[in-house]
């Protein structure tokens, strides 16, 4: 059994079409009207204006290595960051620290650290599941290289990026 | 007969004067013309959408942005390097003809447009023909041609569905734009263009007639009455020229949600330049005519030209300076003109094919023959019977 939807019934001025036009015309040069005058403003001109100052908290930018207050790597190589990686973006080659080291109780820490900004996906999955908090999403989002080899950020880079994270940080529970 | 005789039987000043106004018409006029009225589609259309559209490119190598006013030299010179590729499928002399088809008779018609008064003694106008409406149509209905050729030359589906549309869509709305322009013509009882601006100057223009002989206070019953006529005329010419030039609500031959983008498919770089030229060339020598026609072309409204006219003293020489006065006039009516085509186009969606033809046929086409009967009964009726 087939259903006939009806038609809506038009009135005569409706049928005339042109008043539907004109208030068609009403809405557009209100809309160009408001943005000439400057009572509404949408666009940020990028390169000039940037939204740096309005990132949220939350924000996940590059992922990058920090150090604590003493000036130690806190990263300790245990290499779970790069088997959570759903892209694969992290390789870490591990190394014992030498017993004449200052930290050398803490026995690893990362040779060699890099992430492919290419294939990150900014995730923060590596943040999630870091043990020691030793890596964090930065609010860096300008990533930009002239060829692949620029775009894998390796330990300077990454620790440049981090900076010096002070304290523990308690990542989801706040009670803890 | 010796060459040198022929040579100095033909008159040179003319054709020297009619070359330089071909000249300044065409490559400081229109074209430029063509090339920003791009450009304020992109910033009227983002203005619209709340968007800010192209504001960067300005002088080169500078941070001076001007706007964006740059942005139409920086397309035409992309639109020169680029790669000129025929497609392997086309043919191949059809397809190189389409192009330059669609652009020369939109160039063609400026021909008889009045786009000034005078200017030292000279008239602005390239040729000031006896048939002027009939050159524009006659010369406009032969755009179709490069339309169709490209769709069919291109031997694409979507280039052949748009040319198809194209060509009936502009055949069908021919009928009612001629129809429509009657009414006009028996109003002035002249086919010269020029002398039609002459008369809307001294006695109102056809939708204003408030001064002169045409203000009703001073005789112009007859002109009043024809306001209501001259309205549904004015109303279905825009209209009409609106499906003439393939514009929005109407540009069916290269919607992009059916046709990918209709008869120009298959054509790249420059070709593809041409038919985007003389898209645009049409629509502004369309704004030009129904300025011309309807909104008084290059006059001031509200005999502010017989005023001008008696303070510089001389009634019948048209001083320079109100010259240019009336070639800018013209050329504000005529921007004004294409931005509310822009405006138009931004606004509403796109007819469906069914609906277009029914507009064509069914609507126009009857309102516009019933205006000519409309407007020549109240012309037996006010206008004393020709002596």
């Amino acid at each position: 059994m087939p259903i006939t939807v009806e038609r809506p019934k038009l009135t005569l001025l409706e049928k005339f079409y042109f008043p539907a036009i004109i208030k068609g015309l009403r809405i557009t040069i209100g809309h160009a009207i408001r943005i000439l005058r400057r009572k509404k403003k949408v666009t940020m001109q990028y390169p000039e204006e940037k939204w740096d100052d309005n990132m949220p908290e939350y924000y996940r930018g590059a992922p990058a290595l920090v150090t604590d207050e003493h000036g130690r790597e806190r990263c300790v190589s245990c290499q779970l960051c790069e088997f959570i990686c759903p892209p694969r973006a992290i390789t870490i080659i591990p190394e014992e620290i030498p017993s004449d080291d200052k930290w050398s109780k803490v026995e690893k820490r990362p040779k060699e650290f890099e992430i492919d900004m290419i294939r990150c996906i900014y995730c923060g999955m590596c943040e999630e599941v870091c043990p020691e908090q030793a890596i964090y999403l930065r609010k860096d989002y300008a990533i930009t290289g002239h060829n692949r080899e620029e775009m894998v950020h390796d330990k300077e880079k990454l620790y440049e990026i981090g900076g010096v994270r002070e304290g523990l940080v308690n990542k989801w529970n706040k009670l803890k | 007969m010796e060459a040198g005789n022929i040579l100095t039987s033909i008159e040179v000043m003319p054709i020297l004067i009619s070359f330089i106004k071909i000249v300044v018409v065409i490559f400081a006029v229109i074209l430029p013309m063509v090339a920003y009225s791009v450009w304020a589609e992109r910033r009227v259309s983002a203005v619209i959408q709340e968007r800010v559209g192209p504001n960067r490119v300005g002088i080169p190598f500078t941070k001076i942005g001007l706007f964006g006013l740059g942005q139409p030299i920086a397309d035409g010179i992309k639109f020169l390097l680029k790669e000129d590729f025929t497609p392997g499928h086309v043919n191949k002399l059809y397809y190189w003809l389409a192009p330059a088809l669609t652009m020369v008779p939109a160039l063609l018609t400026c021909a008889v447009l009045p786009f000034g008064s005078e200017l030292f003694g000279e008239k602005m106008v390239i040729a000031d023909l006896n048939v002027g409406p009939l050159f524009v149509f006659a010369i406009a209905s032969l755009s179709v041609y490069g339309i169709v050729l490209a769709g069919w030359a291109s031997n694409s589906k979507y280039s052949f569905l748009g040319g198809v549309r194209s060509s009936s869509q502009m055949i069908s709305y021919e009928i009612s734009l001629g129809l429509s322009l009657v009414p006009v013509l028996l109003i002035f009882g002249e086919l010269n263009l020029s002398e039609i601006v002459r008369e809307q100057s001294k006695n109102g223009w056809l939708l204003l007639p408030f001064w002169g002989e045409g203000a009703i206070w001073n005789g112009g019953v007859d002109r009043f009455f024809l306001l209501f006529p001259a309205f549904i005329a004015f109303i279905v010419f825009t209209t009409s020229i609106f499906a003439e030039t393939n514009r929005l609500p109407f540009d069916l031959p290269e919607c992009e949600t059916e046709l990918v983008a209709g008869y120009h498919t298959e054509y790249s770089s420059m070709k593809f330049a041409l038919f985007f030229l003389g898209e645009y060339a049409a629509m502004i020598i369309g704004s030009g005519l129904i300025v011309t026609l309807f909104l008084g072309g290059w006059s001031l409204p509200f005999g502010l030209d017989a005023y001008l006219m008696s303070v510089s003293g001389d009634p019948q020489q048209i001083p320079w300076w109100l010259g240019l006065i009336h070639i800018g006039t013209f050329l504000a009516k005529v921007i004004a003109f294409i931005l509310f085509f822009i405006w138009v186009r931004w606004t509403l969606p796109r007819f469906r094919y069914d609906q277009l033809m029914k507009l064509g046929w069914i609507i126009f086409f009857e309102l516009a023959l019933v205006n000519i009967f409309i407007t020549a009964g109240i012309l037996i009726l006010t206008r004393d019977p020709a002596p």
